[in-house]
């Protein structure tokens, strides 16, 4: 069935308005947008919309008592509330060093989660 | 850490325009370079930046603030760049005498040959935008709740209202709500928005959290706690258009309403500031009216990248190494070293200006007659006395060493010839 | 059994704290109660922090005779008890023709009040003084003797004085009714239990009236809270030397434009009768208001040099006038009713009850002689309170000398103000203990520049938890219910 579907496309700083026509997850047309990237993106976000999640895991013994982690990638959107989740089971021990693997492949994705920075040991 | 007191360059903050101009200016050939930090840690405000979006102009990467930073610390560090943690500058004078206070260093005086400024900027608070109401408990700028939320782990809130659609506003929405709070409304007072259409996507959408443009908070309600705020629609005068008024209840009130450059210190130096920004008024290379001050990053005008901040700060940087080095050759010329009271010669003869910088010189000297009881070795400027040491007894057969240490460098550098002399206590 | 004084104060703005000290003095014990948690959070925490010459109040009333005593005294009680206090000096600042005829009649009522030092200037002289004056100045009243202060540092510091002397201050204890004894008071119930005593004073300022009907005495006296709204501005911005008074008229003595003893300029207060005795939240009629006010006296005030606001509540009264003859029905109320016994009766002590204070302590303790107490000073009463220490105030070598002897005033917390942790800490322990962000505040003006705590604050929370030995989560802005954080980060519950 077809219905329309309104996105703003975020590819450039413009920030196009699209009216997408799309059957499921099937794009029919898409309306509005000012150059190529609105129908490429638009696609994107209806088969497979991804974001990159930055957020805190504790640590103990460390100057704070948290260290910033973040996805290597973009990871599926429908799993950042679980991502979210499991962030907050994680505890590390200072010192931790930037780029450090948290979570490996969360969830099947081949998506790590990684450290932010060093955290050193106080 | 032994603190000199001249440096090629201090640089006043380590935010992104401090690092960078601290690595640019010992690029540049500056060999004392200081960087004097308020926090405990190297980084400044970024480190508390815990979202992506930072490098894509210098790396060419997509990084979260504390990695952008880091990158800029370890250069710093591998450079051999001096650093002051936790240290608070209380006043620059123009003739770049640095004052400074801390836990670990005591109240220290420094001198520098040029200053770069990089202390960033203050957000704006509630009374400049004159928020009527009651004054609670959980009314934050929203970079003191970024503070709380995301380096020292607490949550300052659990319902939250947040005044002004910048990219703080809207990232800490989204922010906020990872953490499990909820951001019930985001009001712009402008009819449109001004952060990132990428961010009014990602944070605010994505989350399903309602922005009202032409909207402003009318007042707050709460005697101790936020209880409530009462929104308003505005019109095209700005003006609250009666009727409109909503009861939105929340027990903390963010604030994301504008960012000034923070120049307090800028005025103590008599740094020239442009009244429509509130930045020093500035030449190419960034310096200011005052020669050897520079400014670099949010300090001169709110920046919208990081990535432009840290470009600004190498070009300052680069200029701030620059220009000490040209005083530093200023300052060659030479002092005589003449031998004085029972003293039969002095090596060196001359002192070059220019090495007088962090290392103590050591005069060494022999005596024309033993004296068996204490005696005072002395360096005189004319009547003036700039050095001494005692020795238990002098013989002209033992050499006599006399070191100039730094903090006797101010008085040498003034004296046209240094006279050595030994005599009894 | 019950815990038994001989007073009782009620209430620990300034006129309480300062009774406390008073009383200090003498043999016998005093006990301060505050329901608040912290003194001075009442009237005397947002007001103009003016110290009055004494030629506003009507000649003849009660007001007027503590306005002018009790300013003659403040040089001294500054003395002893170190707090900041500057005679400035304060201009009633006329502008047009109309005006400067009325000063004549201020000036005639001061004489009547016994303020010594007035004079009038004229418009130029006032210009010459005073560079961001209204240009249209005609002249000026000026007295000498008026003052500018930091209303919580008399408090704290008589306070705290009266605590080295012995007496006891309870905070977060709010008074609820007597305990009599026929007509005789010989005691308090408070949230906190009861108390027995010999004496009640009621210094309980807003709600002077309720304390007062609880004993039975006037029942037509009523408090009705007078607001009135401030701004503050940068002094890097805007500066001006003095207390300027715009002239009075019918409309009310006017919005004045005024400087601190820290240096910022003020502006305010309007005067609007309310109800609610805990609203003290500014309005956009009230702040519109204020800034019309001021214009007309400094024209050259700019919006973007405000960094504060706050509203006070004045705790305005219908006390009627005891000199015969004269009509006057908002006079301050100082007496030992004769229905009650046991009873010091206050009430109505707005503006310039700041100024008043000591005198009014004075009076108290002179009634309480009359009535048959023999009030005999304590052989070890010590009168002089030390101040501590302010980073902000010392020049490059006393600050280096105090962090060799302390390394924590080298750590400076709120960089607006150079405030230190040193300083900080000394307040948390200091004879009463500042337990709360805005406690910490009230005593170092930390928070109070022009990024409003935006800076210091999570650093605050920190140094009182650690001080305090609790979780952050437990620190409050001023006391239960204003918490500043809500639970840590990570902690979602069922999530």
């Amino acid at each position: 069935m077809e219905e329309k579907t309104k996105l703003i496309c975020i590819s450039c700083p413009k920030g196009c308005s699209l009216d997408v026509t799309h059957d499921g997850n099937t794009i029919l047309k898409v309306e509005n947008a000012a150059c190529k990237q609105g129908y490429v993106y638009a696609e994107k976000e209806f088969t497979d919309p991804r974001r990159m999640v930055a957020s805190t895991v504790k640590v103990k013994g460390g100057l704070h008592p948290l260290v910033p982690v973040y996805t290597a990638n973009p990871i599926p959107k429908p799993k950042i509330q679980d991502l979210l989740v499991e962030l907050r089971k994680v505890e590390l021990q200072a010192p931790v060093t930037g780029g450090d693997v948290v979570l490996e492949n969360v969830f099947g994705t081949g998506i790590n989660i990684i450290t932010s920075r060093d955290m050193p040991a106080v | 850490m032994a603190v000199k007191e001249l440096y090629d360059v201090i640089v006043i903050g380590s935010g992104p325009g401090g690092l960078a101009a601290a690595i640019a200016a010992k690029k540049a050939g500056a060999d004392d370079v200081l960087i004097i930090e308020r926090d405990i840690e190297l980084g400044g405000i970024l480190l508390q930046c815990i979202h992506n979006g930072f490098g894509v102009e210098i790396f060419k990467e997509d990084l979260p603030g504390p990695t952008y930073s880091q990158r800029f610390i370890k250069e710093v560090r591998a450079l051999g760049i001096e650093t002051m943690l936790d240290t608070m500058v209380l006043d620059i004078t123009p003739l770049k005498k640095v004052y400074a206070s801390s836990k670990q260093h005591g109240f220290v005086v420094l001198e520098a040959r040029s200053i770069v400024l990089a202390m960033g900027c203050r957000e704006r608070t509630r009374p400049m935008i004159r928020i009527p109401g009651t004054r609670p408990s959980g009314v934050y700028t929203a970079g003191t709740a970024q503070r709380w939320t995301n380096v020292e782990g607490y949550l300052p809130g659990k319902r939250f209202v947040i005044l002004g659609s910048g990219d703080i506003g809207m990232i800490m929405a989204r922010r906020l709500t990872f953490e499990g709070a909820k951001v019930e409304r985001v009001l712009e007072v402008m009819p449109h928005l001004t952060g990132l259409t990428r961010n009014y996507v990602q944070c605010l959408l994505d989350f399903d959290i309602q922005l009202q443009l032409r909207h402003t908070v009318k007042r707050i309600i709460g005697n101790d706690r936020v209880e409530a705020i009462e929104s308003v629609k505005v019109d095209e005068k700005w003006k609250p258009v009666p009727g409109t008024e909503e009861i939105i209840p929340c027990d903390t009130l963010l604030l994301s309403v504008g960012l000034i450059p923070e120049n307090e210190l800028s005025k103590k130096a008599g740094v020239l500031l442009d009244p429509r920004i509130g930045g020093p008024i500035v030449d190419d290379s960034f310096q200011t009216n005052v020669p050897g001050i520079f400014a670099a990053g949010n300090v001169v005008h709110v920046y919208d990248l990081v990535d432009w901040v840290t470009e600004a700060g190498y070009v300052a940087g680069n200029a701030a190494g620059e220009y000490a080095i040209k005083e530093r050759q200023k300052e060659t010329g030479s002092i005589t070293i003449q031998a004085g009271d029972n003293v039969r010669y002095v090596v060196p003869q001359m002192l070059d200006k220019a090495h007088l910088t962090d290392k103590p010189i050591s005069l060494q000297m022999r005596v024309i007659n033993p004296i068996e009881d204490p005696v005072w070795v002395e360096a005189h400027d004319g009547s003036n006395l700039v050095a001494r040491k005692a020795e238990r007894y002098v013989r002209p057969g033992e050499m006599v060493t006399l070191k100039l240490r730094p903090k006797h460098f101010d008085d040498v550098r003034k004296a046209g010839t240094l006279t050595i002399s030994v005599n009894p206590k | 059994m019950l815990e038994k004084y001989d007073y009782i104060v009620i209430g620990g703005g300034v006129v309480g704290s300062v009774i406390t000290r008073w009383l200090s003095k003498y043999e016998g014990s005093v006990l301060l109660i505050e329901k608040e948690s912290d003194i001075c959070m009442g009237s005397t925490s947002s007001n103009t922090a003016i110290v009055h010459a004494g030629y506003d109040p009507l000649p003849g009333s009660l007001k007027a005779r503590m306005n002018v005593r009790g300013n003659e005294m403040w040089d001294t009680l500054a003395g002893e008890l170190e707090f900041p206090f500057e005679r400035r000096g304060d201009y009633v600042v006329a502008i047009g023709e109309e005006e400067f005829s009325n000063l004549t009649t201020l000036i005639e009522q001061g004489k009547k009040n016994g303020v010594p030092g007035m004079r009038l200037l004229m418009g130029d002289e006032v210009r010459s003084l005073e560079k961001e004056i209204n240009p249209e100045v005609s002249g000026a009243l000026w007295a000498e003797t008026g003052g500018i202060c930091d209303p919580f540092a008399i408090t704290i510091s008589a306070a705290e004085n009266a605590v080295v002397n012995g007496a006891k201050v309870m905070l977060n204890t709010a008074f609820e009714d007597f305990i009599m004894d026929g007509d005789r008071i010989i005691g308090i119930k408070t949230n906190k239990g009861d108390f027995g005593c010999r004496w009640a004073i009621n210094c309980a300022g807003l709600y002077s009236d309720v304390v007062m009907h609880k004993a039975g005495v006037r029942p037509e006296f009523k408090i009705i809270p007078r607001k009135g709204e401030y701004f503050v501005f940068d002094r890097a911005d805007i500066t001006v030397n003095n207390v300027l008074f715009p002239t009075p008229t019918e409309k009310g003595k006017g919005i004045l434009v005024t400087t601190t003893l820290h240096g910022n300029t003020i502006i305010g207060p309007n005067s609007v009768l309310i109800d609610d005795k805990e609203d003290r939240s500014c309005t956009t009629a009230g702040l519109d208001e204020i800034w019309e006010g001021a214009q007309k006296l400094v024209p050259g005030l700019k919006r973007k040099h405000i960094i504060g606001m706050f509203a006070g509540l004045r705790p305005y009264g219908n006390g009627p006038c005891k000199t015969p003859g004269i009509d006057y029905q908002h006079d301050y109320i100082i007496e030992i009713p004769e229905k009650v016994k046991g009873f010091v009766n206050l009430g109505g002590i707005e503006s310039p009850g700041l100024a008043s204070s000591p005198a009014i302590a004075e009076e108290v303790v002179a009634m309480l002689q009359d009535a048959g107490e023999t009030l005999k000073v304590k052989k070890d009463w010590n009168p002089i309170r030390r101040s501590r220490p302010r980073f902000r105030d010392m020049d490059h070598k006393e600050r280096e000398r105090m962090i060799r002897l302390d390394p924590r005033y080298g750590r400076v917390i709120c960089r607006c103000e150079n405030v230190t942790e040193g300083e900080i800490i000394a307040e948390i322990h200091s004879p009463i203990p500042a337990t709360t962000y805005d406690a910490i505040k009230r005593r170092t003006w930390l928070g109070t520049g022009r990024c409003q705590g935006g800076f210091d604050m999570p650093r605050v929370v920190e140094i009182l938890a650690g001080e305090l030995g609790v979780s952050p989560l437990e620190i409050t802005k001023k006391g239960s219910g204003s918490d500043f954080l809500s639970r840590p980060t990570k902690n979602v519950e069922g999530k």
